[in-house]
């Protein structure tokens, strides 16, 4: 039994159908990335994986768990789904430490000094324990993201969905959010929706390639770059490398 | 003249005291009655199902639509034919709370509204519930952007309070009344008072300045105070 299973998502806002039937699996410490063009859905099946849109058809099971369950308590269930955001969506209002703290404290609900010890761990994970008292407004963007990847992986998830962690962030800031995602890979699953070619092929399992609501292709990065079956897979894969380079940013 | 106007004052300085009193009670009591009432509402207007929603507007609009003083009037002279009876300072205490939780409401519910919705969105992701996330992360944010809306209302009911006096509250502006009435030396009396009411004024803006600056987050700053006639 696969950890996460995404069975025949469908989802609609409107009349504009946005997934049409999205299926695929991970398995524990896999780590897969999946790209597309931009307005395909990507976000928004992240966004049906932990219920922050509720799908209009299909399943998501966790752990042998069927998530899109209405009896199920969500909350309970997004605890163990990290979520990465784009915009990073810091606290405002809390420090570094109390960002990545916070979950444990209400959520897990362990008391603050232990919690804090577990933050301060995540965020020297991350190399960021200076930082620990900032602020995020005092904080760059790829420090911010990666307090925001802190504050995913203190609270023990069995996956982490990431959409484009790194799309908000100046070029140079890009390869320390990578390299920490790198170091993550094999130690917790993570779904990430991203356009750093060099990234996805060398720390991906799988590379799932959506366009219009759908899966077109999926497979092992090796294939997928060097063998796609279809041309538009190849079509692109050569574009995206194009624009985003494969140089040494997360390779 | 001088020394006239000096023992004057001191003669006055009880009744004027104790005016004051009044006053700083109202003010207070309503401000804080009016901020639970206004941040119930308020969230009752953001996140309330239609039914809460459309009695927080209800409410809202009702009592934003009609003049404090009918509002006083109501509580004061018209209640007490149905049975309901107030004193003086009991009705003057409800209908200013009651008033100031209407406005209180509608800027809390500009500041919930203003916290950007990631910030909530984050927070549903980490497992927080809805109240939690409210609680622990929209409302930190929130309070701290209406602490300079919230001094203009503290400055306006600090002043407005003084509408009590016609319904017999021997608040600041009453006793100011009083005194002229027996000694016929208006402009003395209330020149007095209005400089009471301007170093109140200036004192609690300093104040409360003082404490959004403490509040303020590191690296966003302070939210910055409008004056009352920007708005
Ligand atoms: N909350 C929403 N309401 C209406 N339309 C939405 C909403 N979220 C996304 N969409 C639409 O769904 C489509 C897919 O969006 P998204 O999942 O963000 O794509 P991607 O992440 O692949 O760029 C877009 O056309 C977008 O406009
Ligand atoms: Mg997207």
């Amino acid at each position: 039994m696969a950890m996460l299973e995404v069975k025949d998502i469908y989802k609609a806002y409107g009349n504009v159908e946005v997934l049409k039937g999205v299926s695929f699996t991970m398995e524990k410490e896999e780590t897969k990335v999946i790209i597309g063009p931009s307005g395909t859905g990507k976000s928004t099946l992240l966004r049906c994986i932990n219920q922050l849109s509720l799908p209009n058809k299909g399943q998501v099971w966790l752990d042998g768990e069927e998530i899109t369950n209405p009896k199920t308590n969500i909350n309970k269930i997004r605890e163990k789904i990290g979520f990465v955001f784009q915009d990073f969506n810091l606290f405002n209002h809390l420090t570094a430490l109390r960002n990545v703290s916070i979950g444990l404290e209400k959520v897990k609900r362990i008391e603050k000094e232990a919690a804090q010890t577990r933050a301060m761990q995540e965020l020297t994970r991350v190399g960021l324990e200076a930082q620990a008292s900032q602020y995020p407004a005092q904080l760059s963007g790829g420090q911010k993201q990666r307090v925001g990847i802190a504050r995913a992986l203190a609270m023990d998830p069995d996956v982490i969905l990431f959409d484009e962690p790194t799309s908000a962030l100046d070029p140079e800031l890009i390869g320390d959010v990578l390299d920490v995602m790198k170091s993550l890979a094999g130690k917790v699953a993570m779904l990430v929706v991203t356009h750093e070619m060099g990234f996805a092929r060398n720390v991906a399992d799988e590379i799932i390639f959506m366009e219009g609501g759908v899966i077109v292709e999926q497979g092992p990065p090796k294939e997928m770059f060097t063998n796609a079956k279809l041309a538009r897979t190849r079509e692109f894969l050569g574009r995206i490398g194009a624009l985003y380079g494969e140089e040494e940013t997360g390779g | 003249m001088a020394t006239d106007f000096g023992s004057f004052f001191l003669n006055s300085l009880p009744n004027l005291l104790n005016g004051l009193g009044y006053t700083l009670l109202l003010t207070f009591i309503s401000i804080a009655v009016g901020f639970f009432l206004g941040i119930t509402l308020a969230l009752g207007r953001v996140y309330g199902n239609k039914i809460i929603n459309g009695f927080c507007v209800g409410y809202i609009e009702l009592i934003r639509g009609t003049p404090l003083l009918v509002q006083l009037f109501i509580i004061y002279f018209g209640l007490p034919s149905v049975g309901i009876i107030f004193s003086p300072l009991q009705a003057a205490l409800i209908g200013l709370a009651i008033n100031s939780g209407a406005y209180q409401a509608e800027y809390l519910r500009g500041s919930i509204q203003s916290v950007e919705s990631g910030q909530m969105t984050a927070a549903r992701s980490l497992g927080m519930n809805k109240l939690q996330s409210i609680r622990h992360v929209i409302l930190p944010q929130a309070l701290r952007i209406s602490i300079p809306a919230w001094s203009n209302e503290f400055i306006y009911l600090l002043q407005y309070s003084s509408i009590a006096y016609i319904i017999q509250v021997a608040e600041l502006t009453a006793e100011g009344k009083f005194i002229a009435a027996h000694t016929f030396r208006y402009l003395e009396v209330f020149a007095m008072i209005a400089v009471i009411y301007l170093v109140l004024t200036i004192v609690s803006t300093e104040i409360i300045d003082r404490i959004a600056k403490h509040l303020s987050i590191p690296g966003i700053g302070a939210a910055k105070r409008v004056s009352l006639r920007d708005i």
